[in-house]
């Protein structure tokens, strides 16, 4: 089937879409937008993270005909303009990255988070980023972004 | 696979009836699982994600309808003075993402045994309205699980609403999972009270082959605030009292071994959580003070 939609403000056409595929794959393997990760395929990791009309979802748990004439910001729309968002900033400047993989998705958890909680508490920064996966264990310094990006971040998206 | 996205109650319904063996679609938090490893091959899907109105929540005659497609974090905001013990329950559901997306009629129609809004929908003494081409019907809710993931649903039914009664008392859920947030329930135990009509409802999750209400735990509860005029007068319960509906409630239980857990951790973590939700509860209660309504003895 044929899916239309907007992908980071700009609109996008599909042709041969599965009935049963997920956003996740539209997006990685169709429009070729990989910084949204594919792991878990089952809503744990939280490292296929994308806005979609202004809510946070795990893509991989989105059919692509339910994206049909919606808004899809993914981590690329965030820094359209040449410029990093400030939560991505946060995030280079605390060193909250290593491997790399769940960075994208933890971008666009703290941005959301943010734009509905501007001073999050440690307990609700822990909990509400409780759906996204670090393997490499390094928590600390993504609370210590979320802290940092507290504040700075301007509640809209970068596109 | 076919594709259906009905943009009203009437077309979803005929789309029901047209392919019986279809997989109904809302958040897709639970189909888009089995979708994605190849579990489960349907010949279509019907998104019910265009139906407008289907999310709706409403307060009539003392009665709350939820509709089938609310999703979590909406029963969190929507819930917290009438149906506390699921607005609890569905802040313990996933993540923002999850319930973001999943709904009240996705975990009524997926029918796992460790669904959470399971057990505060027994104690609340909820109906499921299901619905057809043929019309509309209600389905108690202590006979709406048949098995795991196996309901009383009929083909060609959709799940179109949760009606409940309004919260009159204090209400609480607690679960126990392997971490804090985005688990599993390994067992779980909602309570309320039901000052206006003198009764206690309980729901037991995931310890059974479906959700079960813990029933002589309630009419134990009910006899000792009923002889001992705790209604009207409310008073400290005690650790007698306390025990004992902890143990009725943890005999209840059918719990089986599994991934999660043994069936000896979950009958001692229940008969734990049983104790703490009437502590809870209770002390809502004894804090609630005069001027509740209480029900006739």
């Amino acid at each position: 089937m044929k899916l239309s939609l907007t992908v980071n403000g700009e609109q996008r056409v599909i042709d041969d879409v599965d009935a049963g595929e997920s956003l996740l794959t539209v997006l990685r393997d169709s429009l070729g937008l990989t910084g949204t990760k594919n792991a878990c395929e089952q809503g744990e990791c939280g490292s296929c993270s994308v806005y979609l009309d202004d809510g946070l979802v795990c893509s991989c748990l989105v059919l692509a005909g339910q994206a049909e004439g919606a808004e899809v910001v993914t981590v690329e729309g965030l820094a359209a303009r040449g410029e990093l968002d400030p939560v991505q900033e946060a995030f280079a400047q605390a060193g909250a990255i290593q491997c790399g993989f769940c960075t994208p998705g933890l971008v666009m958890a703290v941005h959301d988070l943010l734009q509905r909680v501007p001073d999050p508490s440690d307990g609700q920064i822990r909990e509400e980023l409780a759906g996204n996966l670090c393997r490499c264990t390094g928590y600390q310094k993504v609370i210590s972004a979320v802290r940092l990006a507290a504040g700075r971040t301007n509640g809209h998206h970068g596109y | 696979m076919h594709f259906l996205q009905p943009t009203t109650w009437d077309e979803a319904l005929e789309a029901r009836a047209g392919l019986p063996d279809a997989l109904p679609v809302a958040g897709g938090t639970d189909v888009l699982v089995d979708l994605n490893f190849r579990r489960r091959h349907a010949p279509a899907l019907i998104d019910l994600g265009r139906v407008p109105g289907l999310g709706e929540v409403s307060a009539e005659n003392g009665w709350l309808r939820i509709g089938a497609a609310a999703t979590y974090d909406r029963l969190m905001t929507a819930l917290r003075r009438d149906f506390p013990a699921l607005a609890v329950a569905a802040r313990t559901v996933g993540s923002p993402q999850i319930r973001h997306r999943g709904t009240i009629g996705g975990n009524l129609g997926t029918a796992s045994p460790a669904g959470d809004a399971h057990p505060p929908l027994l104690a609340a003494g909820a109906e499921v309205e299901v619905a057809s081409r043929a019309g509309t019907r209600r389905i108690a809710i202590a006979d709406f699980f048949t098995g795991p993931k196996r309901t009383a649903m009929a083909p060609g039914e959709l799940i179109s609403a949760v009606h409940v009664p309004r919260a009159s008392g204090p209400q609480q859920f607690a679960k126990v999972g392997t971490r804090n947030a985005m688990v599993i329930a390994v067992c779980s135990v909602a309570l309320a009270l039901h000052p206006d009509r003198r009764r206690v409802g309980t729901g037991i999750g995931s310890a059974g082959p479906v959700p079960l209400a813990a029933v002589e735990a309630e009419r134990f509860l009910e006899g000792v605030l009923d002889e001992g005029g705790l209604w009207e007068a409310p008073r400290p319960l005690g650790d007698a009292v306390r025990g004992r509906f902890a143990d009725l409630v943890a005999s209840a239980a059918r719990p089986v071994d599994d991934v999660r857990g043994t069936a000896a951790y979950r009958v001692h973590a229940l008969r734990v959580l049983a104790g703490r939700v009437l502590d809870w509860a209770w002390a809502d209660y004894l804090e609630a003070g005069a001027g509740r309504e209480v029900g006739a003895g």
